[in-house]
């Protein structure tokens, strides 16, 4: 794994609090404020940054990333943009580590090697390709690592003490536990179950948990921080952008204010995730 | 292309990661993983066992109507002045297409695995009416997603799969077509993944969905063969069968693929032209790609996005094909050639006029083929076409084209 990543969690280790890992689609609506909010994710609290990579055909999104996705795509976004937006981002933070997620397709046509190339020197940590299971770890997973990006495998429910073994071979960087079966966009899960099954993958690794997956509050991400390593919130903040834009679909003077005026909200339940749990 | 290696059979794919060649793969979120892995043991099982095997032979002959008819088709043979031209008549099968004989299968491989709710995908339909059939027969409830475009101009089959008691979901992501209802029927599948079946209705998908297919289908090729050697004691010299997934066609073709002297010919939907978006030839216009769980060639722009199509069928209305068409492409054991919507439309109203037989949009692609190509072929000749699925679902939309019944 990169070296940025392992510090940051290092560090967040030693300050006793979970990540806020906050997932925003690249170009989404247009690559100068998606650019804008990027730049603004850390100093409102992002320890971790999920870049997404918009894709025609999302079958693991839920309505708000599909819609995301394709005013993305309308917007001109393409893999070649999004990898342009995070070595943009690079110039001024050496630190926040970025993880590209979406689909394997465009990364295919765009060439493995080539993307990989441009992604290291875009100063790229780590990668989540929803359809690309370990069976298919010689397409990008086995190519990443030999190159030094963290290719971050997703653990769910149904990935029962079996299969887990299987699922962490070759991750690195962090785990990405999906707190329910389906779509991203659906309710938050019951806690206390969510705790019991970090507990279990930590049985078998020591990379941390990060969870995500129905967090859409400060007060979820507290409730499931008390666990976890890192929440993820990717929904909440998409449905932010998309709430701020005008009736065309453009973004608006408030669209960057807004989406990271959520982030600072979900940094202050992260940053109360422990307290609470120690009481 | 690639250079790719002449294998001694052609029929012994794929192999154990669901491979043909570089085409399919299991490209799916982990939540479906271990569910990928449940049906690929119990298919493993089942493919083996003489009591599944014997289940599904007796429903194909008492339920589906086993074997569909060869029809030797005199008046159109006689019209083109050609080959002869013979009909696998798998629109005579109960449902009205080759899809039965899919769902059958997979349905009680359902059963097996203690699956209690079956989702499905659907184009033009034909196959959403077989999952609702099985699903009645078999007593589970059944949704069927569909793009809202091809609920309307397949609203015969809607109405069929409602009275059979399906529930049908309209899809109005993207074009509303059969990609977008994929889309809609894998988010279903990963979200109740304890208790639900994913009857996928084409030869594509993650392994193993494109080789249980086959598998299901190929009874079309065996039943032909034999019926072929009856009649003619040979084998044509040419099988042609229309492709949008490439079920009815790998199911036809399969069986004749280690004979040599048999050419094999998919016919892909050539819409309005290859030149732009308007089609959906994806070996012929496409590029190999990943998606809905396999490698294959798809329709797509320079950045990986997928386009939507066009088919005047929605049957064929699809940006993708099975991986092992991809695959017999490549290694040049099969042709596969474009058939453009105005084409189609001919075809089967010479069809319905000359034999009496009102064909679906999709091997009506397939006869526009056989129209092209038996008037050069020699009169000894024979050509073995697969009617896949009968037109009645699909008069009102031909109906509207001939400005007929206004």
């Amino acid at each position: 794994m990169t070296a940025r990543m392992e510090k940051r969690f290092a560090a967040l280790k030693a300050e006793n609090r979970p990540a806020l890992v906050t997932y925003f689609m690249g170009g989404d609506p247009d690559y100068e404020t998606s650019l804008a909010i990027m730049k603004a994710l850390p100093a409102a609290g992002a320890d971790v940054i999920e870049l997404g990579m918009p894709f025609s055909d999302p079958m693991a999104d839920g309505p708000a990333i599909q819609l995301a996705g394709q005013r993305a795509l309308h917007g001109g976004q393409t893999l070649k943009k999004t990898v342009a937006l995070a070595a943009e981002f690079r110039k001024t933070d050496k630190d926040t580590p970025i993880v590209l997620m979406g689909y394997y397709n465009p990364i295919y046509i765009y060439g493995v090697e080539k993307f990989l190339d441009d992604a290291v020197a875009a100063g790229i940590d780590g990668l989540i390709v929803v359809d690309l299971p370990p069976e298919m770890d010689d397409e990008l997973c086995i190519p990443a690592l030999a190159k030094g990006v963290s290719f971050i495998r997703l653990a769910t429910p149904t990935t029962d003490d079996k299969r887990l073994p299987t699922v962490l071979t070759n991750t690195s960087g962090f785990v990405y536990y999906i707190s329910m079966n389906g779509i991203t966009g659906s309710a938050l899960p019951d806690p206390s179950l969510v705790s019991g099954a970090v507990a279990r993958i930590k049985a078998h690794t020591d990379l941390p948990i990060c969870v995500g997956f129905g967090v859409k509050t400060a007060e979820h991400a507290r409730l499931i921080g008390a666990s976890a390593d890192g929440v993820v919130v990717g929904t909440a903040i998409v449905n932010r952008v998309a709430g701020s834009l005008d009736a065309h679909g453009k973004a608006t003077a408030n669209t960057v204010e807004e989406t990271i005026s959520l982030v600072r909200e979900l940094s202050d339940g992260v940053r109360a995730a422990r307290a609470v749990a120690a009481e | 292309m690639n250079t790719i290696l002449q294998p001694n059979s052609y029929r012994s794919g794929p192999d154990e990661n669901g491979r043909f060649g570089i085409y399919g793969g299991r490209f799916v979120a982990e939540t479906l993983m271990p569910l990928i892995l449940d049906l690929q043991a119990e298919w493993e099982k089942a493919k083996t066992d003489p009591e599944f095997k014997a289940e599904l032979a007796h429903l194909g002959k008492h339920y589906t109507g086993r074997p569909s008819p060869l029809y030797f088709a005199e008046r159109l043979t006689e019209h083109l002045g050609g080959a002869k031209i013979y009909f696998k008549r798998e629109e005579l099968n109960h449902t009205g297409s080759h899809k039965i004989n899919n769902c059958l299968g997979q349905i009680l491989l359902a059963k097996r695995m203690g699956k209690t709710r079956i989702i499905a995908e659907t184009g033009a339909g034909q196959h959403g009416v077989a999952s609702a059939t099985v699903a009645a027969r078999f007593g589970l409830p059944c949704v069927v997603y569909m793009g809202a475009t091809d609920v309307e101009r397949q609203a015969p089959n809607v109405f069929r799969m409602k009275l059979l008691g399906a529930e049908v979901r309209p899809v109005t992501a993207g074009n509303g077509t059969l990609k977008d209802a994929m889309n809609e029927a894998l988010r279903d599948w990963v979200t109740n993944v304890e208790d639900t079946y994913y009857l996928i209705g084409t030869a594509a998908g993650p392994h193993p969905y494109p080789e249980m297919v086959r598998e299901f289908q190929a009874v079309i090729g065996d039943e032909a063969k034999v019926q072929m050697l009856e009649a003619e004691g040979r084998l044509p010299d040419v099988v042609i069968a229309a492709v949008g997934g490439g079920s009815n066609a790998i199911g036809i073709f399969h069986p004749f693929l280690d004979d040599k002297d048999v050419k094999i010919v998919g016919v892909e939907a050539g819409g309005r032209g290859l030149e732009g978006q308007e089609h959906c030839a994806s070996i012929t216009a496409g590029s190999p790609g990943v998606l809905h769980g396999n490698r294959t060639y798809l329709l797509q722009d320079g950045d990986g996005q997928i386009f939507e199509g066009h088919s005047i069928s929605a049957g064929l209305d699809y940006p993708g094909i099975g991986p092992e068409h991809a695959w017999l492409n490549d290694t040049g054991r099969a042709e596969y050639v474009p058939i453009m919507d105005h084409e189609a439309l001919e075809a089967f109203q010479l069809l319905t006029r000359l034999e009496g037989i009102i064909p679906a949009l999709e091997p009506s692609h397939a006869l526009a083929e056989v129209i092209k190509r038996a008037p050069k072929m020699g009169k000894d000749e024979i050509i073995l076409m697969n009617l896949s699925g009968r037109g009645d679902k699909d008069i009102f939309t031909v109906g509207k084209l001939l400005g007929m019944g206004e």
